[in-house]
């Protein structure tokens, strides 16, 4: 198990590489970062000024080493906007996203999985055809035309819940709901479509035979089952997460990580959006590694290989 | 009512209601199955032996099959006027089956020690003792080597044959009286069918346990079992002691497929092969199902299924070239 973890560490760590270098590369070589920064009508002093103090006036290869160098010890760089090292702008706003998070998986389990069972139990009845009406809804429907919508219905029409910012817990109804149907919808389809292969399997034959109750064949020997596809795809959910709090976070006005994603893009903030999506590569990687010493324990056919 | 049986099936009914229309699967189907006894249920795939199986265990596979007729009485009681929760406490106490596929049968995500725990009593026999001696008990029953790491192992971490040893020692464990099992040895390498086929005679006879032994190898029958019932497009058309059976088949099919089996003396012979198919299960003909591929086909073969005619002791067939004159 200890070399399991050790290697998808060293797994981590080259990916973590990877994705600085193609994000260092996309900074410098789709264009000088200085023209987006400055405005358009900037002299050519204050342009020669700015390339100085980003480092930009090395060879490629210097500044790669510099950058490298700079990003194992943790300095991005500095925020143009907020004049502060780009990763301490993103782990002052983490805390904002990551209380989000407990929400949205509790809806995702609460919702998900019993709904996905019942619907593979009932295949093909009316449970089935409502539940699979609503997850293709929730797929399909984008993030902000749903928040927006959620905003028009609770907030202006019914005026019971808060429309955006930080609050009390009413103020995270919305968003919550907003991340969490997509991730509902796709685990719910999810698990119900691979409840429906252990069902037909030969060791739920088995497990009827023993003479178990249908809550045991199905809580027990079907759920744990049809929970390994649906960890299997948890890294692809998580991306979408992720992406999906830039966009409702923008809705909603959450001063989170994905709203600082959305202003460094507006602002132009180059150090501080190359910070941002090198600490997502990270907390994507931290959750994949989780969910593999997760996956590892659900299934016994992988530990130790 | 006989003490001596143990199962009793009469006339069974199984159809799967699809949209193209009803396979009959099994289609009239009676045997008693005698304490103690096993009874080898033969015939090639697609027959109904295991539609037949999974019809006494009350388990098929899904809505669209329906035992429509028939009776199944164990102990002398009817299962199919059981409830579900009645059928809940016959499964495993009283009836059992053994799969065919040792590699799917046992769940993957749970020990061994998990899987058997839960056909271990901690109340009445087994009071006294944790569940895991107990298990660790059950397997050493079925001869499995090392069970006190056993218990600890997940199945892919254990050989087809063990596997298929925990399932038997799954199913026999709360002594049933009556066990079916489907092609128990098919997955295993011939060695290991041995052994294992060794152990279950052995395990049947410390009991007074009767087999239901469902399989397609001739061979396999006369090591095993005591009597036979032929089966053919989902009825039984033979049926008899295995001897007499062997000796004078005396349904043409049951000739034909003692005929196929390759024999080691003449192996530069041509393999013996049935001419033709069986009857689509959906569209079966009013006379004898083997009619088609019978060759000794009559007219009245045509016309009417063929009683059922005795041709020894216990020794039936269901053809008309037996009728008496």
């Amino acid at each position: 198990m200890q070399r399991y973890i050790v290697k998808r560490l060293f797994q981590g760590l080259l990916l973590l590489v990877i994705v600085s270098t193609i994000v260092f590369a996309v900074g410098r070589l789709t264009g000088n970062p200085v023209d987006l920064l400055l405005p358009e009508e900037a002299s050519e002093e204050e342009r020669q000024a700015m390339i100085e103090a980003l480092g930009l006036d090395g060879p490629i290869l210097e500044q790669f080493v510099v950058f490298i160098t700079g990003a194992v010890q943790g300095d991005l760089g500095v925020s143009i906007r907020y004049r502060q090292p780009a990763v301490d702008v993103f782990f002052s706003r983490l805390p904002n996203t990551l209380m989000l998070m407990p929400g949205v998986m509790l809806l995702a389990i609460v919702m998900a999985i019993p709904l996905g069972v019942l619907s593979a139990l009932r295949r093909g009845r009316l449970t089935d055809r409502i539940s699979g009406t609503i997850a293709v809804l929730g797929i399909a429907t984008p993030n902000f035309w749903l928040g927006i919508l959620l905003i028009y219905l609770f907030s202006v029409q019914l005026g019971w819940l808060p429309s955006s910012r930080m609050g009390d817990w009413s103020h995270f109804v919305l968003p919550t709901v907003t991340l969490g149907t997509f991730l509902v919808a796709g685990f719910m389809r999810l698990i119900r479509s691979s409840m429906l292969d252990i069902l037909d399997s030969e060791f739920v034959k088995l497990a009827r035979i023993k003479g178990l109750s249908e809550m045991k064949v199905v809580w027990k020997h079907c759920l744990r089952n049809a929970l390994i596809p649906v960890l299997t795809l948890w890294g692809v959910f998580m991306g979408a997460l992720v992406t999906g709090t830039i966009v409702t976070e923008t809705v909603y006005a959450w001063p989170g990580v994905g709203r600082l994603t959305y202003e460094a893009v507006i602002f132009r903030d180059y150090p501080l959006l190359q910070a941002v999506v090198i600490m997502d590569a990270v907390l994507i990687l931290v959750i994949n590694l989780v969910v593999d010493i997760l996956y590892a324990y659900v299934d016994p056919r992988i530990r130790f290989t | 009512m006989n003490g001596n049986i143990a199962l009793e099936v009469r006339d069974l009914h199984t159809h799967f209601f699809l949209r193209r229309g009803v396979v009959k699967a099994v289609d009239g189907v009676s045997f008693t199955l005698h304490r103690g006894e096993v009874l080898g249920l033969v015939g090639e795939s697609g027959c109904g032996k295991s539609v037949t199986a999974l019809s006494l265990m009350r388990l098929l596979p899904n809505e669209a099959a329906r035992t429509v007729q028939g009776q199944i009485l164990l102990e002398g009681e009817d299962l199919l006027t059981k409830s579900k929760r009645q059928m809940r406490q016959i499964r495993g106490r009283k009836i059992s089956m053994i799969l065919q596929d040792p590699q799917t049968s046992l769940n993957p995500v749970f020990t061994i020690g998990n899987q058997l725990s839960e056909v271990i009593d901690t109340k009445g026999a087994g009071r006294g003792k944790s569940v895991m001696q107990q298990a660790i008990e059950v397997l050493r029953k079925v001869k499995l080597s090392a069970p006190e790491q056993r218990v600890h192992q997940y199945p892919h971490e254990l050989s087809g044959g063990m596997k298929q040893r925990v399932v038997g020692a799954i199913a026999m464990h709360r002594g049933p009286g009556v066990l079916i099992t489907d092609e128990p040895t098919t997955a295993l390498d011939v060695t290991i069918q041995l052994q294992y086929l060794n152990l279950l005679k052995e395990l049947q006879q410390d009991t007074d346990m009767a087999i239901l032994f469902i399989t397609h190898d001739f061979g396999v029958v006369a090591r095993m079992c005591d009597r036979v019932a032929v089966m053919y497009a989902g009825r039984i058309v033979e049926t008899g002691p295995v001897r007499d059976v062997f000796n004078n088949p005396s349904h043409p099919y049951t000739q034909a497929l003692i005929a196929s089996v390759p024999k080691m003396q003449r192996s530069a012979a041509r393999l013996h092969t049935i001419e033709g198919q069986p009857p689509v299960l959906s569209d079966l003909p009013a006379g004898c199902r083997f009619e088609a591929r019978c060759p000794y086909a009559e007219a009245r073969c045509r016309a009417a299924y063929p009683d059922s005619f005795t041709v020894g002791a216990g020794h039936a067939a269901s053809c008309w070239r037996l009728e008496p004159a």
